[in-house]
């Protein structure tokens, strides 16, 4: 089967951002960029699934500027067999990138889409849902756990409380949690042998999708600070604190 | 026009989050209308009806909507959506999978995860694991939402909504529920609780994060939650996990035993109302936002403070 991985260009996790002043939204001069954890995840999957035997192709994809291309390689670099930019500058909101996915996924026609299951940047956790209800596909969010069969997966998810068995018919998406999988790191001779490996530019325009915001940000503001409270010195002052100050027990 | 919540639950009982997403709706302006879509559904409907502020149950008690699998109970949605300038779910694992999918056949933009409400149309949101607030206006239509549980109080008791039957969709089919494991607990719900103890790396093993905890949660009658990092260890099931991409709580009392304190970690729990943590490392970045820190050996600290709690 042909595998589709969307992946994002996103601030690295280990970055605390810093809100500009004037508030139109945080600062990204200068910033550490990495892939979106969760997206290393869905390349991971999907690669495994290629060096087990099931899938035949595996497809990466981002959207935004030039830059993204790095994104592409990292995952090029990781295993993926070929990448896809669509390259605009317009402000790429969760409907708009998953319409350029749908254009994509029915020119490819890939049996499985593996994405993230948030990015950790607009925290918006909608993409891969939003792309199997516009495919009419089906899909399994947080899954933990995939197991591919000839006409449908059996994916673990994770819910509140516990886990939950599907089985999805395919074409399918699957957005990744956490302990899916511990990604690798792509080797300095697969980052070389990455940057040969095809990349094919393309417009939204190309793909007839609109990609004009529906939601407009009015403003971006810092969160209020929770100030540092008192270092106890021991056992019995804390739990008198906590009986006595802010009597919560 | 009227403000459609999808209530959360289990075809036995209606989650507490559901509560939390009637206040917000309450906040709009207009009749609030609850969907209950289930198989087996009468006590949750009644449930739903006896919440304040809440004007009509439309109850769908049909076997494909038994698993509520996404596909099918959005299509669901999709046939009721008319008439409705809100459609709110909680921000929960449940909504999550559910509502991008109704806003997605809808054609509109979902907000995700609101803690704030400045008008019909303008929501506040957390970005960046809660290291900034966006304020976004939509243009759509219908305003599809999710709803951050712990920025709304519950609804409380009182209503008295009619329950009103409505016809059921098709089953797509798409999907089989071949099982679910969940996981028994007396203890409270995570996103419910009002203490929760939490444990991180530091306890070393799944064995200790058990043996240290425990106790102290059984003595507070608290949940227990943990950071990214125990998960990634093995040391607790991933729902345990409090964070950016875990869950976000805000009980009266959090209690950090061995957690260094990661931004991702701060995301989850930093409105708690009180925060105690127990470190080694007088450094580590919890502690800045801790209200009571204790800087000592968690394997002495928390036995002892298990035993002061007589």
């Amino acid at each position: 089967m042909k595998i589709l991985v969307p992946v994002k260009r996103v601030v690295d996790p280990n970055v605390k951002v810093r809100v500009k002043a004037d508030g139109s939204g945080v600062d990204l001069v200068n910033v550490k960029m990495s892939m979106n954890p969760f997206d290393e995840i869905a390349v991971e999957e999907a690669v495994r699934l290629k060096e087990a035997g099931t899938a035949t192709e595996v497809i990466v994809v981002s959207a935004g500027l030039g830059a993204v291309q790095e994104t592409l390689r990292t995952a090029l670099a990781m295993g993926a067999d070929r990448a896809i930019l669509v390259e605009t500058d317009v402000e790429l909101q969760p409907l708009a990138v998953a319409k350029l996915l749908k254009a994509i996924a029915e020119k490819e026609k890939p049996a499985l889409v593996i994405a993230g299951k948030q990015a950790i940047d607009d925290d918006a956790n909608q993409t891969g849902q939003v792309l199997a209800a516009l495919l009419g596909w089906p899909q399994a969010t947080f899954i933990s756990k995939l197991v591919p069969g000839a006409d449908e997966i059996t994916v673990t998810r994770e819910i509140d409380g516990g886990l939950e068995t599907l089985a999805v018919k395919l074409p399918a998406v699957v957005t990744v949690d956490l302990r899916l999988n511990e990604p690798r790191f792509a080797t300095l001779p697969n980052i070389m042998k990455a940057k040969k490996k095809p990349l094919e530019t393309v417009k939204p325009a190309d793909l007839g999708v609109d990609v004009t915001p529906r939601l407009t940000t009015l403003k971006v503001v810092e969160p209020p600070k929770r100030s540092a409270g008192i270092v106890v010195a021991d056992v019995a002052q804390l739990v008198d604190k906590l009986k006595n100050v802010a009597k919560v027990i | 026009m009227a403000i459609l919540v999808i209530a959360e639950h289990d075809n036995a009982v209606l989650k507490a989050a559901t509560l939390n997403t009637v206040t917000a709706a309450a906040r709009l302006g207009g009749d609030i209308h609850v969907l209950v879509a289930g198989a087996g559904i009468g006590a949750v409907s009644q449930a739903a009806s006896r919440v304040a502020g809440v004007a009509k149950v439309l109850a769908v008690d049909a076997p494909q909507y038994e698993a509520q699998t996404p596909e099918n109970v959005a299509e669901l949605v999709r046939t009721l959506a008319s008439g409705y300038s809100h459609i709110l779910s909680p921000a929960t694992s449940a909504g999550k999978n559910l509502t991008p999918r109704v806003a997605a056949l809808l054609d509109v933009a979902q907000v995700s995860d609101i803690v704030g409400i400045e008008a019909p149309d303008t929501f506040v949101r957390p970005i960046y694991a809660g290291n900034a607030l966006a304020t976004v206006k939509s243009a759509d239509a219908v305003k599809v939402l999710t709803v951050r549980t712990t920025a709304f109080e519950p609804a409380g008791e009182g209503g008295s909504a009619a329950i009103e039957p409505a016809n059921a969709g098709p089953d797509l089919g798409l999907v089989r529920l071949l099982g679910r494991e969940v996981i028994k607990s007396a203890r409270p719900e995570l996103g419910a609780a009002k203490v929760i103890v939490s444990g991180g790396r530091g306890l070393g093993s799944g064995e200790n994060y058990g043996k240290v905890l425990e106790p102290l949660a059984d003595k507070l009658g608290a949940a227990l939650g943990a950071s990214r990092a125990a998960v990634d260890a093995g040391f607790v099931p991933n729902d345990y996990q409090v964070g950016q991409t875990g869950k976000i709580v805000a009980p009266q009392l959090y209690i950090a035993v061995g957690i260094s304190g990661q931004i991702q970690h701060l995301a989850g729990m930093k409105d708690s109302k009180v925060i105690v943590a127990i470190n080694k490392d007088p450094d580590a970045p919890i502690f800045q936002v801790a209200d009571y820190g204790l800087v000592a050996d968690l394997f002495a600290a928390v036995p002892e403070l298990v035993a002061a709690l007589g």
